[in-house]
């Protein structure tokens, strides 16, 4: 099917400086591969074809053809190939190869991380809702589980299990389906137990000027009276007042105070997904942008809007936690199908609310429930398959900012560091794993997801202790259950790791993070080898007495590190692990773990290959007399 | 007191008075003033809170009275809602401080109000330097006969052997008669004696002839800095200052001068009598021009940024337009990208640099210090920087005195204010950010020094030359802050934690992406930041945790440290092993 294997004497240009890499670009069925010729350690450079989102040709210049690519996950790499017929002929294949027309065309398929049946469906049942809805006290007094899409009957883009005011009937049930956009009639999504108080969601009402349904008014009662706390329930409608108002006249729109008894009625204001999809364009278009200067950053930062709409949702997260934590009142949200910007609010409200979504597994389970089984559709939103430009939208991408930027608010109220966050973004994209594929759990069931893919959990899990926070403090959420944001706009920044993750001159050159964690795994490393000697010494009879061993053990100790991964940051991790995946076993020694594992940011560790990696980042110049910088171009005057 | 202190004093104690702070509730107590201080203190048993206010400290002062019972302005308020058991009159006054923390005062009587406000305006405006607290701060376990300061050109020359051959130490401002904000020894080319000296000093703005301020040990590149040349409207040359600048060089080099205004501005410099190295003459010299702001531009940028931060609006569009329009971080940007040009020519180049604007004690300093804190681990230690700032700014002549006469706040009409040291200090918070590991020193003394340059206990910052210290006796009369941060139980405080010393260049990135806003000094009293405390606390932990592992212990019965326990008990397995 290719035309070729491999390219050689391909330059690849940074876009932010004058540097250039030869290398050799490979090409294969699932992976577009960069590698650096005639150095020892090359730098490698493994792009996936899911990830690419648009291929570029340039017009030629006198060193060759250009290629620009620009991928999901945020990395543009800007080839030069000698030949322009090579050039055409890697684009074609890009072309071909990066857009699937049929799910089994996707890498999950093929991909073997060499498991056996068994773990496979291990994996797959790490995740587990019902235990969710048990964990949260449902079913209860007032919630019960309803059987009434069981077949997916009533509302395709649901799940299977619902749950349901114990007053409201099936007729009722089936009634305010017909009156809601897509059938996706209010139900629960997170119970507050100490309250007692509902985080439900649904689709917009099919109200347009005038109509009303009884049942759906019955439904809101249901929901309103199963709780005691409060006499009313908000309906608070995510998108701007106008888009609510114009999509009446589509026979669509909200819900009219007048009809519903007991409700409050609140819009937010979050834009849709054709302004959002826009708001990142932009970005980037901004952030792409060779010497750009402080100001033209910053004004385009405010005109591409980005920051504006990531704090209105953080905004309308905190009105959801104070309505259902301090007012005790339930909470219905919706936006227009309910599948968006009803799961970015409601997903971001119970991080708030519920410290078991800052840990690692519970935020597993948040993503499990508000994104996936709720239908946020994933494989049109990320454009898993070749479809309408305008359907895809940076949705769940903006939802990991706002929990970013959350988390830059509070260091240590999270057990995952933003790396959980850029790992997940990279692999909602990737399709290598099943888990984000399709648009329903509908739809997963029908391509047997289960059967042929992989869980990506249960691949997070097994290499957990690279994406923990070395200074999450399970007692912070102890005497902070509920997290309460500040709002000024000076605590949404810019995610440069998220945006430029591929972009090494503009990283902190050395990162707390990382060095935390070394320290912190390396001093509970000391500890487990000071037990286990313990062990084995009083197994042979001698005593350990100068050892002391008590003094400096701690509650909370990390996992040992299996000793196959690279120590490094993700990127290079991630590369690696690839890399294993495809050339076999011969491409990866064990990493010397040395002393104590210290990892090494890419051009940032003093210790070990010093800044040489960053000077070459600098075009340094053989001719003395000229200063041609990174800091600006040098220019003589006189 | 003195009898001038208390000639301004008219009522020294107000009970009843309530204070506001930012993110703290209201506090009721009792305000008093001194002579240099405002004291508040809470009227509560246990646990009363104390504010002690250096009044030099204050920026701005606003106050606003109303006479109740003369002037029903609020007709519709009940009176017993507004005049519980006070006269009737009130007033409010509202501190502007130069570390940029509000306070707000309500005081009962019209009259004392008014009396405090006169009194805390005369007080935090003393023109006279000896009328200052450093001269009356007295704390029991300091004393005045300890050290002041920590280096000198003197001790800089004779810790740098491999300067001896080239450059020799002069003392032909002794005096202070050649340069008035030299230092009385500085550092200069052997090959040039002081006459020479003298000659090319004239030559120069306020005689700011070009010294040694930096040897790049690696390769023997020198940074120097001076302030511009006087060639004028006819281009007057002057041979003793070409031969001062050929000799810090060989024949066969070539150095560079970085010249901190724009060309333009450089030309028309030359109408005011002022000028650049014109090529014809300095043959081996070569000129960038890199602009850097200075003067009033940049302390309105600083009043506009403060103004954005404490815009209460919760409009992110705003904000951001607001901080695009202060413009401050283009000036953090371009301090350290021309820090960074300097530290390239030197390092990567392998040229000697001279460094110069228009005074060539503002924008100057501010190049040199960044780019030797780029390439010195030397002044990255806790030590190592506080002397750079010695050098390159107390006795390099920066003019605090003016420079910091007020901060964001003040509406006093501006005269020499300009924050050239705190964008210094940002600057160098940006370095931090980007190398974590690499500077000794936290944040928390970035905000000390931001603090005590405009209003401190100490001396050190005083005056804005090494001459009118020694006029006005103030080594002899005040403490040394530097000699003060760097008692052990101070130290402590200031140093971070995560510091693993590197002998490497640190070049920051220069992409407006990497840098950020220095919260922790411009929103530091408008958000809570106890979060953020709290896991520094942490890394802390973690931190002592380890190097506990590597620490010998201090225990009675076994001394060796614990790898050499495991060390100990691994040859024990080893042995039983074999056994």
């Amino acid at each position: 099917m290719l035309h070729l294997d491999f390219v050689e004497q391909v330059k690849l240009l940074d876009r932010f400086n004058n540097k250039t890499t030869t290398g050799t670009l490979y090409l294969t069925a699932t992976h577009l591969i960069f590698v650096e010729s005639n150095v020892p350690g090359a730098h490698e450079i493994w792009i996936l074809h899911h990830h690419i989102a648009s291929v570029e040709k340039l017009s030629l210049t006198t060193s060759g053809c250009p290629l620009l690519i620009q991928c999901r996950n945020f990395r543009v790499v800007h080839f030069v190939v000698p030949r322009e017929r090579d050039c055409h002929d890697v684009y074609s294949s890009l072309l071909r190869l990066l857009r699937p027309v049929s799910y089994d065309e996707l890498y999950a398929f093929s991909y073997n991380p060499k498991q056996n049946e068994q773990q496979r469906e291990v994996g797959w049942q790490l995740i587990d809702l019902t235990a969710e809805f048990e964990r949260l006290g449902l079913p209860c007094d007032q919630w019960q589980l309803s059987d009434v899409n069981r077949d997916y009957k009533v509302c395709e883009t649901y799940p299977r299990d619902l749950y349901v005011p114990i007053t409201a009937s099936k007729p009722i049930i089936v009634g305010s389906s017909k009156f809601r956009s897509k059938g996706r009639f209010p139900v629960l999504t997170y119970f507050y137990q100490e309250k007692k108080a509902a985080v439900c969601r649904c689709s917009q009402p099919l109200s347009g000027f005038s109509a009303r349904c009884l049942e759906d008014e019955h439904m809101l009662q249901a929901i309103s009276k199963a709780n005691h706390n409060s006499r009313f329930v908000y309906v608070m409608d995510t998108r701007p007042k106008l888009n609510a108002l114009a999509n009446r006249a589509a026979g669509k729109g909200y819900e009219n105070e007048d009809n519903y008894s007991n409700i409050r009625f609140q819009f937010v204001g979050i834009e849709n997904i054709h302004v959002m999809r826009a708001s990142l364009q932009k970005l980037l278009e901004v952030v792409g942008t060779r010497s750009l200067s402080v100001n033209d950053y910053l004004l385009g930062l405010e005109s591409s809007g980005w920051l504006r709409h990531i704090k209105a949702i953080v905004d309308a997260a905190i009105f959801l936690t104070k309505a259902v934590t301090v007012e005790g009142a339930s909470v219905l949200v919706h936006c227009s199908d309910g599948w968006d910007r009803t799961a970015q609010v409601c997903a971001l409200g119970a991080l708030l609310m519920d410290p078991y979504y800052r840990t690692l597994k519970g935020f597993m389970v948040l993503i499990e429930k508000e994104w996936i089984s709720f239908g946020h559709k994933f494989a049109d939103r990320c454009d898993q398959l070749d479809g309408d430009p305008r359907e895809v939208s940076p949705v769940f991408t903006q939802f990991l900012d706002c929990v970013w930027q959350l988390m830059e608010q509070f260091p240590q109220a999270f057990e995952f560091s933003e790396w959980f966050l850029i790992q997940l973004h990279e692999h909602v994209h990737s399709c290598q794993f099943g888990n984000f594929l399709g648009n329903s759990q509908r739809q997963r069931e029908e391509l047997q997801l289960k059967d042929r893919t992989y869980s990506l959990w249960a691949h997070l899990l097994s290499e957990q202790h690279n994406y923990l926070n070395p200074v999450y403090s399970p007692s912070f959420a102890e005497r902070h259950p509920v997290l309460e944001p500040s709002t000024q706009p000076w605590n949404f920044k810019f995610w440069r790791n998220m945006y430029h993750q591929f972009d090494r001159t503009m990283h902190p050159r050395q990162s707390i993070l990382k060095h935390t964690l070394t320290l912190k795994e390396s001093n509970s490393k000391l500890e487990d080898t000071a037990h286990t000697l313990q062990a084995k010494l009083q197994t042979l009879g001698v005593s350990t007495s100068p050892l002391e061993l008590h003094s400096w053990s701690r509650e909370h100790r990390l996992p040992p590190r299996p000793q196959s991964l690279i120590l490094g940051a993700p990127l290079s991790r991630k590369e690696a692990q690839q890399e294993e995946e495809v050339l076999g076993e011969e491409a990866l020694e064990d990493a010397p773990d040395g002393n104590g594992g210290e990892r090494t940011v890419e051009g940032s560790s003093a210790t070990e290959n010093g800044y040489g990696e960053l000077q070459s980042s600098f075009s340094s110049k053989n001719e003395p007399a000229m200063v041609s910088l990174e800091f600006g171009v040098a220019r003589m005057t006189c | 007191m003195t009898m001038e202190f208390s000639e301004h004093i008219k009522t020294a104690n107000v009970d009843d008075v309530v204070l506001k702070l930012p993110l703290r509730p209201a506090l009721k107590g009792t305000l008093c003033v001194t002579a240099h201080h405002l004291v508040f203190s809470e009227r509560k048993e246990e646990g009363s809170y104390q504010l002690l206010l250096l009044l030099r400290s204050v920026d701005a002062i606003e106050k606003s009275v109303e006479n109740l019972l003369g002037y029903p302005q609020y007709p519709s308020a009940g009176p017993g809602q507004r005049m519980t058991g006070l006269s009737g009159s009130s007033g409010t006054i509202v501190i502007k401080c130069k570390d940029l923390r509000i306070l707000q005062f309500d005081i009962p009587g019209m009259e004392e109000c008014l009396n405090v406000a006169s009194s805390i305006e005369a007080l935090s405006s003393l023109e006279s330097v000896t009328e200052l607290y450093p001269f009356f701060h007295r704390p029991r376990e300091l004393s005045l006969s300890e050290p002041w300061g920590l280096s000198s050109p003197q001790q800089q020359y004779a810790q740098t052997e491999r300067l001896w051959d080239r450059w020799r130490l002069s003392k032909v401002n002794r005096n202070f008669s050649v340069c008035m904000s030299y230092p009385r020894t500085v550092i200069v080319p052997c090959a040039i004696d002081d006459i020479t000296l003298a000659k090319a000093a004239s030559f120069r703005q306020g005689g700011r002839f070009p010294v040694l301020c930096y040897y790049h040990r690696s390769n023997g590149m020198v940074i120097m800095r001076s302030s511009q040349p006087m060639t004028g409207a006819n281009r007057k040359r002057c041979r003793e200052d070409e031969l001062l600048l050929q000799a810090a060089i060989d024949e066969s080099e070539m150095g560079y001068i970085i010249d901190t205004r724009s060309a333009q501005q450089a030309q028309q410099a030359r109408m005011a009598g002022g000028g650049f190295e014109s090529k014809a003459f300095y043959h081996h010299w070569r000129r960038l021009h890199r602009h850097l702001e200075r003067g009033k531009v940049l302390q309105e940028s600083l009043i506009k940024l403060v103004e954005a931060c404490g815009d209460p609006s919760q409009n992110m569009d705003r904000w951001l337009s607001k901080l695009e329009n202060s413009k401050w971080l283009s000036h953090v940007h371009s301090a350290l990208s021309t820090a960074g040009l300097v530290a390239e020519c030197v390092e990567r180049d392998g040229h000697s640099v001279l460094v110069h604007g228009f005074e060539g004690t503002d924008t100057t300093l501010l190049v040199t210090s960044l780019a030797q804190l780029i390439l010195d681990p030397a002044s990255r230690t806790f030590r190592g920087f506080l002397q750079l700032l010695e050098r390159e700014w107390v006795q390099a002549g920066h003019p605090f005195r003016q420079r910091c006469a007020h901060s964001a706040h003040s509406h006093a009409r501006l005269r020499q204010e300009c924050p050239a040291f705190l964008l210094l200090l940002d600057a160098t918070w940006q370095l931090g950010r980007q190398f974590p590991l690499a500077l000794e020193f936290s944040e928390v003394l970035l905000l000390r020094l931001a603090q005590d340059a405009y209003a401190s206990d100490y001396g050190t910052f005083l005056c804005s030359s090494e001459q009118e210290r020694c006029a006005l006796q103030v080594k002899e009369n005040t403490h040394c802050l530097f000699q003060f941060l760097l008692r052990r139980e101070e130290r402590e405080k200031y140093v971070n934690p995560l510091y693993e010393a590197t002998d490497l260049a640190i070049w920051p990135s220069v992409h407006p992406q990497s840098l950020q806003l220095w919260t922790g000094l411009f929103l530091r009293w408008t958000e809570y930041a106890q979060t953020m405390d709290e896991a520094r606390e942490e890394i802390w932990t973690i931190v002592k945790e380890r190097k506990e592992t590597d620490r010998p212990k201090g225990c009675a019965h076994t001394t060796l440290s614990r790898h050499d326990s495991f060390t100990n008990v691994e040859n024990l397995m080893d042995e039983l092993t074999v056994l």
